[in-house]
């Protein structure tokens, strides 16, 4: 080949190496994550809507939003994947899956990742309550998005009826279980018409009954996840207040209240009090055909409530690249306009103080003020129940509280029970 | 076409009375489920648990529920997984059925009894190692990947082998006289014959796989392969409580062709069926 | 056909077959009892040989085995009562019962209905207050009753449920089964001066063992299988009441990932069901009347 003629192939080639350089170069990151729907409304919607503007945000970055049905479903979906080689880069799974999570190897802390002043300070930014769930051994495991607390719904209407101060709801576990009394109808025959005052315990009791445990004075477990105090007088007392409700007092349906149907139970009013969570807010407000009103959980030695709802975690199986398009994400997506929206749109807590302090959230108190009870909560706020083998140590707790309810066992020896078996489990933990 | 009672001496009046009553309690009985989901889904969620007959009518339930997940990509995704499914047990089935039923191999019995365990170890109890596979192959998250576990179907070896096993030597031995390979004859002879058994079997397949839900949960991600079941779990576990009234649109908008075409179809389906009985 | 050619022939019709049920049943299977064998593998920490254990842990679990007496119970209430309910449908939807095409429409829908769709209607029904059940006791001023709550009447409520979801489904192999029968037969029992009674027993009964015996083997397999309406309507309580096996086996693997565990309860199922069958096939295959 002639020299000019080599030249030119040579160029040719260089050019097409450093376009396909670049090329590869710019092959962009991709980001799958699962996230769980718990609430109504378009949330599908939403995240993909996210998703979107994050891409044209950052057009190196391809994220993959996956629904995976409910947090159970989610976790359970998220570990298959782990265990088969095959897991997301990012997920939003329960906090309380922290420790499952660790255990199972299947993630990073977020410590390696906040480097700048700014990510540090945005670290701080989230309300301390949430970040219970998601901090331990001194690391920052998740960063939360989508949480909530236990509120008290009452029905103004029934308190009018009943002779009580609409805007006086219980403030503490006398006032309940008075309010409660005046609010049971009762008929001739002994059948209720309208309940006073329920706490639902199917599926996770253990969540309104930390409510009862942390008024009385104690949590469940120690911050290792190491340890659960089940058996503490303190608890043994919580749950006797409310197996007083139920057998002594009557004013709290018997038998197992079920979650699914309790806001249906308000809206028909068969129920005037209901502890539920905050996300279940703009489903009240929608089907709610009577005044109600939103309150914090009453106090016995304090005020009281447990976390609740979902956190992001980073995969440990995912390439650096992954991890910092991951990270940024989660930084834009708790930005305080997207985190205030968020928590409108949904009913979940807006996770962090200046999300409350933006034009538009303001707005929406000013609007509805039972939207703020729960920030308002959040000072009296505790961790859930989290602990290693998180699922089996909390069952043990379900079990026992539903065999109380139901009569089976006594308070004091469903408890107990339940403390001998999470000892069991927790045993290798310690 | 006559059924069993004709001929027998007739019961009379009162008890004939005292049957139909009670086959309609029956019939209401079952059909309550159905009846609340249409009362339901046609009325606003206040009324989901008042039956006041003026209530008012409206279509926003069914709204909600489509634009709560694209059900009509899932009642797609279902058909044709049920489709696929059963194509190919019908295939993989017939062929290994006659295997067992009219040819002598060593080994035979052995092959039998370890077809026969399927019957107990049922795909659903092993989740965690099919996914793997499923991973290994790379094959994960498509429609495929929710059928293959159930393509080679111990319950339809079984039955067709029973089925086979009553045809009539004498047909094969024709069949084999005229020059017919082994195939041939499977497909001109016995095939026809066993054609109730394959019906009954499809009937069993079909509702199976168009209910199944825990396995298609784990197997899929995305829109393009979820079933109808998967789709409908979105409603079922909220923080929020059950709304009856979504439920309920959700589900008469993935099942409803389904009873339509039973509705329009149940004579000749139940024909079918007696064309030569299921024994 | 020469005895190798008869047997390449045999495998090879049976290879697509064979090759899938390997895969996705014998593998996995086998791979599930060696599992059982060794502890459950936690993210860095690998599996280690427990042996025996986990099955010791098993007897000692009250879960366990409250979950298999539920389970037994289960499949004593549902599985007669189905088949019997199925049959008896058959036979009205067979005769001239008024409003007949009606009757079969309404007993077959459960069928199309997914599980976890109606479980949610079944929770309405059995809603305290102002559920269904609720409502209509109420009409005859019975006593309220918080059915799925309280441990006694839960696993009963459940059961009706899968009765009701099942026995339409039997109906229709029993329904072809009795179309099928020879006219002759009744006829012929005409003539003799049979009643209805002794003609269903003595004739329509042992003709329709195949038919039962096929429905039998459903009935069977779902009584283990089906666990849907436990995940939407108790989560197996109220204190583990309605606690099946499969659900229990489930809640280990996948809610408290202890898969070695969860590996040894999957192998009593198997062999609790290969008892099953092998008592169905043994005992009754030799009872049934092939025409």
């Amino acid at each position: 080949m002639k020299p000019w003629m080599q030249m030119q192939a040579w160029l040719a080639g260089m050019a097409l190496a450093v376009v396909a350089a670049g090329a590869l170069a710019q092959a962009p990151v991709e980001v799958p994550f699962f996230y769980p729907v718990a609430v109504g409304g378009p949330i599908t919607k939403i995240i993909d809507r996210f998703a979107a503007d994050f891409e044209k945000d950052n057009p190196g970055i391809k994220l993959h939003p996956i629904y995976s049905g409910s947090y159970q479903e989610s976790i359970a979906k998220a570990l298959t994947a782990v265990k088969s080689g095959d897991p997301p880069v990012t997920s939003i799974l329960l906090s309380t899956d922290m420790f499952t999570l660790i255990d199972e190897d299947a993630i990073v802390p977020f410590d390696d990742l906040i480097k700048t002043a700014d990510d540090k300070a945005w670290l701080k930014s989230f309300y301390p309550a949430f970040m219970e769930n998601s901090q331990t051994g001194g690391k920052t495991w998740g960063i939360p998005f989508q949480r909530s607390t236990v509120v008290l719904y009452y029905d103004k209407d029934a308190f009018k009826e009943a002779g009580l101060d609409p805007n006086h709801p219980p403030a503490t576990w006398t006032e309940m279980r008075e309010y409660a009394q005046k609010l049971t109808k009762r008929d001739a025959s002994g059948n209720v018409s309208q309940w006073g005052v329920q706490i639902p315990s199917s599926g996770f009791p253990y969540w309104l009954f930390q409510g009862l445990t942390i008024e009385n004075g104690v949590n469940l477990m120690n911050q290792a996840g190491t340890a659960v105090y089940y058996d503490k007088p303190e608890v043994i007392g919580a749950l006797q207040y409310w197996l007083d409700l139920v057998n002594k007092y009557k004013v709290h349906p018997p038998g197992i209240v079920e979650w699914g149907t309790t806001p249906k139970d308000f809206f028909e009013r068969k129920v005037a009090m209901m502890w539920t969570t905050t996300g279940n807010l703009t489903n009240v407000k929608n089907n709610a055909k009577f005044d109600f009103g939103v309150a914090m959980l009453p106090a016995n030695k304090q005020r009281g409530s447990p976390t609740g709802g979902g956190n992001f975690y980073i995969f440990k199986k995912s390439t650096p690249a992954q991890r910092e398009a991951a990270f940024k994400f989660i930084k834009w997506v708790t930005a305080p306009e997207r985190a205030a929206q968020w928590g409108i749109d949904t009913g979940y807590v807006a996770v962090r103080a200046d999300a409350w302090n933006t034009d538009v959230m303001k707005q929406y108190v000013a609007g509805f003020p039972a939207a703020a009870v729960a920030r308002d909560q959040l000072p009296f706020a505790k961790a859930e129940l989290s602990t290693h083998d998180n699922q089996r140590v909390t069952k043990a707790l379900n079990d026992g509280l539903q065999a109380a309810l139901t009569g089976t066992k006594s308070a004091e020896q469903a408890m107990k029970d339940a403390q001998r078996e999470a000892d069991r489990l927790l045993r290798s933990y310690k | 076409m006559r059924g069993m009672n004709v001929g027998v001496r007739a019961p009379n009046g009162a008890l004939r009375a005292l049957e139909t009553l009670g086959a309609w309690v029956l019939g209401i009985l079952w059909i309550m489920p159905l009846v609340y989901a249409f009362w339901t889904a046609f009325h606003p969620p206040a009324f989901s648990t008042h039956f006041t007959l003026d209530a008012p009518l409206t279509l926003a339930n069914f709204v909600k529920a489509w634009q709560a997940a694209p059900f009509a990509r899932y009642f797609l995704n279902t058909v044709i997984l049920v489709t696929m499914v059963l194509a190919a047990q019908l295939v993989l089935v017939t062929l290994a059925a006659y295997a067992f039923a009219r040819f002598t191999f060593p080994g035979r019995d052995v092959a039998f009894a370890l077809v026969l365990v399927q019957l107990m170890v049922m795909p659903d109890v092993l989740i965690v190692e099919n996914y793997r596979t499923m991973t290994a192959l790379g094959i994960k998250d498509t429609i495929l990947s929710i059928g293959l576990p159930y393509m080679a179907s111990a319950f339809g070896i079984f039955l067709l082998r029973q089925t086979f096993k009553t045809v009539p030597r004498e047909l094969d031995e024709a069949a084999r006289v005229e020059g017919c390979s082994p195939l041939q004859t499977l497909w001109n002879v016995y095939v026809p014959l066993a054609k109730p058994t394959y019906i009954a079997y499809a009937l069993v397949s079909i509702s199976y796989h168009w209910n199944n839900f825990l396995w298609p949960l784990i197997i899929t991600n995305s829109v393009e392969s979820r079933p109808v079941t998967v789709g409908l779990q979105v409603f079922s576990a909220t923080d929020q409580g059950i709304d009856w009234s979504i439920i309920s649109a959700a589900t008469l908008m993935t099942t409803g062709p389904l009873l339509i075409a039973f509705l329009l179809f149940q004579r000749q389906f139940v024909q079918s069926f007696i064309r030569a009985g299921i024994r | 056909m020469t005895r190798t050619r008869e047997w390449l022939y045999a495998w090879l019709l049976l290879s697509p077959a064979a090759a899938l049920l390997a895969l996705f049943t014998h593998y996995p299977a086998i791979a599930n009892l060696w599992h059982s064998f060794y502890s459950t593998p936690k993210g860095a920490r690998p599996a280690k040989f427990i042996g025996l254990d986990n099955y010791r842990a098993l007897v000692d679990d009250p879960v366990f085995w409250q979950a298999l007496t539920n389970n037994l119970w289960y499949a004593l209430g549902t599985i007669p009562l189905s088949i019997a309910i199925a049959l008896v449908m058959a036979v009205w939807v067979n005769g001239r019962l008024a409003g007949r095409g009606f009757l079969r429409l309404a007993y077959f829908t459960p069928t199309v209905l997914p599980m976890i769709a109606v479980a949610n209607i079944w929770l309405f029904f059995y809603t305290p207050g102002y559920g269904l059940l609720e409502q209509i006791t109420g009409l005859f001023g019975l006593p309220s009753h918080n059915w799925l709550g309280s441990p006694s009447t839960a696993l009963p409520a459940l059961m009706l449920v899968t009765i009701w979801k099942e026995a339409g489904f039997f109906m229709i192999f029993y329904l072809a089964a009795l179309q099928s029968m020879s006219p002759h037969l009744a006829e012929a029992a005409a003539i003799e001066g049979a009643s209805r009674g002794y003609f269903f027993r003595r004739i329509t009964f042992p003709l329709l063992m195949p038919t039962t015996l096929f429905v039998l083997v459903n009935a069977v397999i779902n009584a283990f299988r089906l666990v849907d309406h436990i995940v939407v309507m108790t989560r197996g309580g109220p204190d583990n009441a309605t606690a099946l096996l499969l659900y229990y086996i489930f809640e280990i693997g996948f809610r408290f990932w202890d898969s070695s565990y969860a590996a040894a309860l999957t192998m009593v199922l198997l062999v609790l069901l290969g008892a099953v069958a092998l008592f169905q096939f043994a005992f009754l295959e030799r009872r049934t009347h092939y025409q």
